[in-house]
């Protein structure tokens, strides 16, 4: 094959694969049909850090102790032994809660359990997984290799990785349901939200949680709404509020292709620390692009037709110079 | 110090408690007072002299009499005593043992001859609905007597909640159109004692420090002495590392009630209520009592808007968090999470020696397989 034969069935191949990439892109993935979720409501959160204790109990990880000032348990990000966090938004004076300019108001962090998530996408051994029916993303180190892909694949900085521990292993939020815990299988709800005294972390199946976030930014600021507690298709509980002024937004409803962990808000969410993320997820553009690179095995087709010409040529002086 | 011993023991005498026991309340007041050391004698001074007690003008408007009553179970030392020995109390309603023209004419007296001297303590709302009809003493409006009196008093107290910003009978819809002292007296200074009843050290704290100084005590834009509604009841409450750790009580009388726990969830307003009662308790009766003390939630008493405003069982909207680096900010990352420069750089450096080494091994994979031909 000449040189230029080889480079113009390179570039013929490569215009056929990327022609089959665009047409072949996967559509954003949808919810799972039994998905269960949160419902995080920023204007309630009063920043107990209940949740966070709770959720160590849960999941039985150590405290993390922030430098020798404080005794206690006082993580300022999610770690390999910390898989929710609640963080302050603060301007200025921080005077009143709930408002962007001199105001302050709380935030939490924990794994948004994307619908199309992708840690799952970047995987390379199916440790990450996305429950067919309830639409958890759980870990299963029996398989994780430790590459730490899904560490970068996260958009919100969720997967941790235990570098303190001489077998370290990913760390996530599992919705309380990992082996030995299984709290939503056995028909309880997760702990964080167990133990919200406002119903500002409320579990639910995600309809009905994304019904309840947009009537609340349906509401009439300064109203009086009753606000559940717990489990939104069951609550233990109401407690009545005032309104606060809610972003005409849930976070999650459509981001990356939806969460079901979902926000509210009356602080624009790039204050909160949320990613810029269109409504297409990043897993479905690059698995579209991936896939149609090893459509009809493409690009190992190419690099071996390459290899070939390499070798090819390197190989011809030799048998030229064996002739002579 | 001989002076003061004579005094002292004139004072054991004239109040009937010990002069160690009176020493012990004055640096107490002096202490929670956030004044030096030397403020204590300095008060036990001023009182044990007795040509320094203020006349006081006492009013009472629309209210159940709860402050006073609060004020005459106040011990250590026994300050009923101490409060009419303090203070040369002129007129009282509830306590002065004359009634009618008798008692209105010596308040007069008392207030034309004290012009300008005088202590006005406001006990209770005053109504100013239909020119302050509904609450009237001698034949006059309380409303009337209340600027009578602030005319040409030297400082202005307005003890309890009713006198302080209202109390019970301004909460909607307030058919007699109440309102408390510092409403009425626009203009004025009014230094306010809130609480339904409010607690009596809190009133003694400032009365001693008037007679002390001469002047009232620093106040904040409510007229709260600083001393005493510096902070939130949620700051100070020994129930609070429960609320921080999420440990709540979920109703009376259930597993966590008994252990304790923070009452939030029950409905507690200390998280929006300014007063001193998780320090002092209630009026030193000691065994942890006062309303969370005794595991009810703090009904808000003292505050505007919250205590009968409210409702008992309604959340409260928690003003302040302390400490505030409990709290990380949402832009703090777990730095073992990104890579850093130093680690790229190492990362790069290695991935160079592999490639490096894999090309030197090729070449002399190369040159052996040349020598072998």
């Amino acid at each position: 094959m000449k040189r230029r034969d080889f480079l113009k069935a390179t570039l013929g191949g490569t215009a056929a694969v990327a022609c089959s990439g665009v047409a072949e892109a996967r559509p954003n993935l949808e919810p799972a049909d039994n998905a269960v979720g949160m419902l995080f409501d920023s204007t309630l959160c009063i920043g107990c850090k209940a949740c966070v204790a709770k959720c160590k109990e849960v999941n039985e990880m150590p405290p993390v102790i922030d430098g020798d000032a404080t005794t206690w348990d006082s993580a300022r990000d999610l770690s390999g032994d910390t898989l929710n966090v609640i963080k302050v938004y603060r301007d200025g004076e921080a005077e009143v809660k709930d408002r962007e300019e001199n105001g302050f108001c709380f935030e939490k962090r924990s794994c948004m359990h994307c619908v199309d998530p992708g840690c799952v996408s970047v995987c390379p051994c199916t440790a990450m997984r996305r429950d067919e029916k309830t639409g958890i993303v759980s870990h299963h180190p029996d398989v994780c290799i430790g590459c730490r892909n899904c560490m970068v694949g996260c958009p919100y900085n969720v997967p941790q990785f235990q570098y303190n521990e001489l077998f370290g292993q990913i760390q996530k939020c599992q919705m309380c349901n990992q082996a030995g815990v299984g709290r939503i299988d056995n028909g309880q709800m997760t702990g964080c939200a167990e133990v919200c005294p406002t119903g500002a972390t409320l579990f639910g199946p995600r309809d009905a949680l994304l019904a309840e976030a947009k009537r609340r930014t349906e509401l009439k600021p300064g109203e009086t709404y009753n606000y559940p507690r717990g489990d939104v298709s069951k609550p233990y509980s109401h407690h009545e509020k005032r309104v606060p002024e809610y972003l005409q937004h849930v976070w999650g409803e459509k981001e990356a292709g939806g969460t079901n962990v979902m926000h509210l808000s009356a602080v624009s969410f790039d204050k909160l620390g949320m990613p810029p993320l269109g409504e297409r997820s990043a897993a479905s553009i690059a698995e579209g692009v991936q896939h149609s690179l090893y459509n009809f095995m493409a690009l190992p087709a190419i690099a071996l037709a390459g290899l070939t010409y390499v070798v090819k040529r390197n190989t011809d002086d030799d048998d030229k110079g064996g002739d002579a | 110090m001989a002076e003061n011993e004579s005094v002292f023991s004139e004072l054991e005498k004239r109040l009937g408690v010990s002069r160690r026991t009176f020493l012990k309340f004055c640096s107490g007041v002096a202490a929670s007072l956030g004044l030096p050391s030397g403020a204590a004698m300095a008060m036990a001074e001023a009182v044990a002299n007795p040509k320094k007690r203020p006349p006081v003008i006492w009013l009472h408007g629309q209210e159940c009499t709860g402050p006073t009553e609060a004020l005459l179970r106040s011990e250590q030392p026994s300050l009923e005593h101490l409060i009419l020995d303090l203070i040369s109390l002129d007129y009282h309603q509830t306590l002065d043992t004359g009634a009618g023209h008798q008692v209105e004419d010596i308040k007069k007296q008392a207030m034309a001859a004290n012009k300008g001297k005088y202590l006005l303590v406001v006990e209770g709302a005053i109504p100013v609905k239909d020119d302050g009809i509904y609450c009237k003493i001698a034949g006059e409006t309380m409303l009337d007597l209340t600027h009578e009196a602030a005319e040409h008093a030297a400082a202005i107290v307005a003890y309890g909640s009713c006198a302080s910003w209202g109390g019970v009978q301004s909460a909607s819809p307030n058919p007699t159109g109440a309102q408390g002292a510092p409403q009425v007296l626009k203009g004025k200074t009014v230094v306010t004692i809130p609480g339904c009843p409010p607690n009596p050290a809190n009133f003694i704290g400032t009365v001693l420090y008037f007679v002390t100084y001469g002047s009232l005590p620093p106040i904040d834009e409510k007229g709260r002495p600083k001393w005493a509604y510096g902070r939130l009841i949620h700051e100070n409450c020994y129930r609070r590392p429960h609320f921080d750790a999420g440990r709540f009580a979920n109703q009376f009388g259930d597993e966590g009630h008994r252990k304790g726990y923070c009452l939030y969830k029950l409905g507690c307003k200390g998280p929006e209520t300014y007063n001193n009662c998780p320090s002092l308790e209630y009026n030193n009766i000691g065994g942890g009592v006062w309303p969370v003390g005794v595991g009810h939630p703090c009904f808000g008493c003292s505050e505007e808007g919250v205590g009968f405003n409210k409702a008992l069982f309604s959340l409260s909207e928690v003003q302040t968090h302390t400490p505030p680096n409990m709290f990380p900010a949402i832009e703090e990352r777990e730095q073992s999470s990104g890579i850093g420069a130093g680690a790229a750089a190492l990362a790069g450096a290695a991935v160079g020696v592999v490639v490096g080494a894999a090309a030197m091994g090729a070449k002399r994979l190369d040159e052996k397989e040349s020598d072998q031909k």
